[in-house]
């Protein structure tokens, strides 16, 4: 299957005429992101990409500002931010919009991922975006981890440690790892410069992997909430102007939201112990990673045994790689599936309960719950999906896209003619 | 036609393999000053040892102190601390090995390959699960507690009961005066 192309464009001014002849930049834009083909039958769930491409944007740009007042030092780190915060003109506005943002940036992804599993987004012919997709996640993830350590406050200083400390449960050479990602024999200095810098580096792997992305999607065309095919044209409208004005209208909505963090209640998502400057020598009573991070945390906990639990936790993110194979059935939707969709939910609550159990202290019943759940989140992938897609009787389909708007299809024909 | 058309091929692909592995030793031997520059740096390096003087320190207490950029817990224990940790039964222990970098091997986590004197502990206060400080005179064996995933270490800084794999390093170190130690 070639690229799916819109109209192509037609250069009207002698100038746009000369440049395309030279540099066809627009002949390359035009039909991929103003004509483009799009389902017509996107709903508010679709809307999400655009919203984190705005996430990117907006923390890329937050970013770099903040980079021209902070000093990676340990001796000046926590003292920079403080200045970024009383100081520096607006800087307190661009802080809390570059710390919330990245919890924004994890509810828009979530919802993302959790649309893409719900309409079955992720099978085939789209197991590659649906990859590139995952390996965003990580490069979000990795990301995410490292800018929270440069504020240097306990919670940085012992996230790092611990996190960093995973990397120890491997056999032989668990040792020399450790101290290659510290530059010492604990998280010191030299830990703190080089996550700085690849801080600074990983968000324009990220742009670069999300063209990969969006290059993928121009292959296979969105889904949709049928999950059915694009058959004829007349299933599909183009991007400008339907859903430029779509997806418009749901971010201005998600910057209310985004907002609503950052003007009223800017560290409600954070954690207090992290305004305390890092303690090389005294941990905080409970650690625990930023919300994005608890359930991965709980799956970690929930193992009695230190390379298991990193083990399980890292599969928890690998298994989302062969998802396209391990769900067997044909049809993509949710709508079609009735036995698919209760498990989905419960796959929905169990990945909250882990959340929530993340965040809880690693004793009693919370340790026994968090056992049950990860247990649950590997049985979902490896067990239900496989089996469901054989055993599942899904529901008849509509013929076409358009049928499923329309009912028959009929109404639309003047207007495909016109 | 056709011998001389194979021998030169047969040239033609030794010259591409011969190429192909050169540039690829090359490749490493660049990378290789780039992965190692992450490695400790001399000034790291150079912190490798201390001196501490624990005349100060009284019967039943204990200090931290900083090697390394890790810390170190020095606890001067009491009669009935070193008797309970010299009859704890060997069967009762997790990690079974002493983890002695001044004995090394594999010998047994005994209370004596874990110590040099009864009454000085000296162990890296650093849990061997992900690196935490475990807590003094906490957990059910009175020695350390680590808060972060509840491991439970015992008066002998041994792993007893929770996710940590090893009982706590003892690193290397030596007596230089009644009450004074050298670590590293």
């Amino acid at each position: 299957m070639s690229q799916l192309h819109g109209e192509p464009y037609q250069p009207k001014s002698g100038f746009m005429k000369w440049m395309e002849s030279r540099l066809p930049i627009m002949g390359l834009l035009y039909p991929t992101a103003v004509t483009f083909p799009t389902p017509r039958n996107l709903n508010y769930w679709w809307t999400f990409g655009g919203i984190l491409m705005f996430c990117l944007s907006v923390q890329i740009i937050t970013g770099i500002v903040l980079a021209m007042h902070y000093v990676p030092h340990v001796s000046m780190a926590f003292e920079s931010v403080e200045g970024i915060m009383r100081d520096v003109n607006y800087g307190w506005l661009i802080r809390y919009v570059h710390s919330n943002g990245a919890s924004m940036f994890f509810i828009a992804v979530y919802i993302h991922m959790f649309r893409g599993m719900y309409y079955g987004s992720y099978k085939e012919p789209r197991e590659v975006l649906w990859i590139l997709g995952v390996v965003l996640f990580l490069l979000m993830m990795a990301t995410a981890f490292m800018g929270y350590v440069l504020p240097w406050g306990q919670m940085s200083f012992w996230g790092a440690t611990v996190i960093t400390s995973l990397f120890s449960a491997i056999p032989y050479f668990g040792d020399m790892i450790t101290q290659l990602l510290w530059g010492g024999f604990a998280v010191d200095n030299p830990t703190l410069n080089r996550f700085y810098s690849l801080h600074y580096l990983l968000p324009f792997m990220i742009v670069g992997v999300v063209v990969l992305h969006i290059w993928a999607l121009h292959v296979t065309g969105n889904n949709n909430p049928t999950g059915i095919s694009v058959k004829s044209k007349q299933d599909t409208l183009p991007f400008h102007p339907f859903y430029t004005a779509k997806d418009g209208f749901a971010l201005v909505l998600f910057i209310l939201f985004f907002a609503i963090f950052v003007f009223y209640t800017p560290n409600i998502l954070g954690d207090p112990v992290n305004y305390e400057k890092a303690n090389s020598l005294v941990t905080p009573e409970h650690i625990v990673p930023e919300w994005y991070f608890l359930p991965f945390y709980a799956i970690l906990r929930a193992i009695p045994d230190k390379l298991g639990g990193v083990i399980a936790m890292f599969a928890s993110i690998g298994v989302l790689f062969i998802l396209p194979w391990l769900d067997t059935s044909k049809v993509r939707s949710v709508s079609f599936r009735p036995l698919y969709r209760q498990f989905f939910w419960i796959l929905v609550i169990a990945c909250i309960g882990l959340g929530y159990l993340g965040a809880k202290p690693p004793e009693g019943a919370y340790v026994i719950w968090s056992r049950i759940l990860t247990a649950y989140y590997f049985l979902h992938f490896l067990v239900i999906l496989p089996v469901l897609g054989i055993l599942e009787k899904p529901r008849l389909l509509p013929k076409s896209i358009t049928e499923s708007v329309l009912g028959n299809g009929d109404g639309d024909k003047a207007e495909s003619k016109g | 036609m056709a011998s001389s058309e194979t021998h030169e091929s047969n040239r033609r692909d030794f010259l591409y393999i011969a190429t192909g592995a050169f540039a690829v030793v090359g490749a490493a031997s660049a990378a290789w000053p780039l992965i190692h520059q992450m490695n400790p740096d001399a000034s790291v390096q150079a912190l490798a040892s201390i001196e501490i003087d624990m005349s100060a320190i009284p019967v039943g207490q204990s200090i931290t102190v900083k090697w390394q950029g890790r810390p170190v817990f020095i606890r001067h224990r009491t009669p009935e601390e070193i008797k309970i940790s010299q009859e704890t039964p060997l069967e009762d222990l997790k990690d079974p090995v002493a983890r002695n970098a001044g004995l090394g091997g594999d010998v047994d986590a005994s209370d004596a390959n874990r110590v040099i004197q009864p009454e000085w502990l000296i162990v890296v206060g650093v849990c061997t699960h992900l690196g935490c400080i475990p807590v003094k005179n906490q957990g059910d064996y009175n020695g350390w507690f680590c808060p972060c995933h509840g491991s439970h270490y015992d008066l002998a800084g041994r792993i007893r009961f929770g996710p940590a794999p090893e009982n706590l390093l003892v690193p290397k170190y030596e007596f230089i005066g009644d009450d004074a130690v050298r670590i590293g």
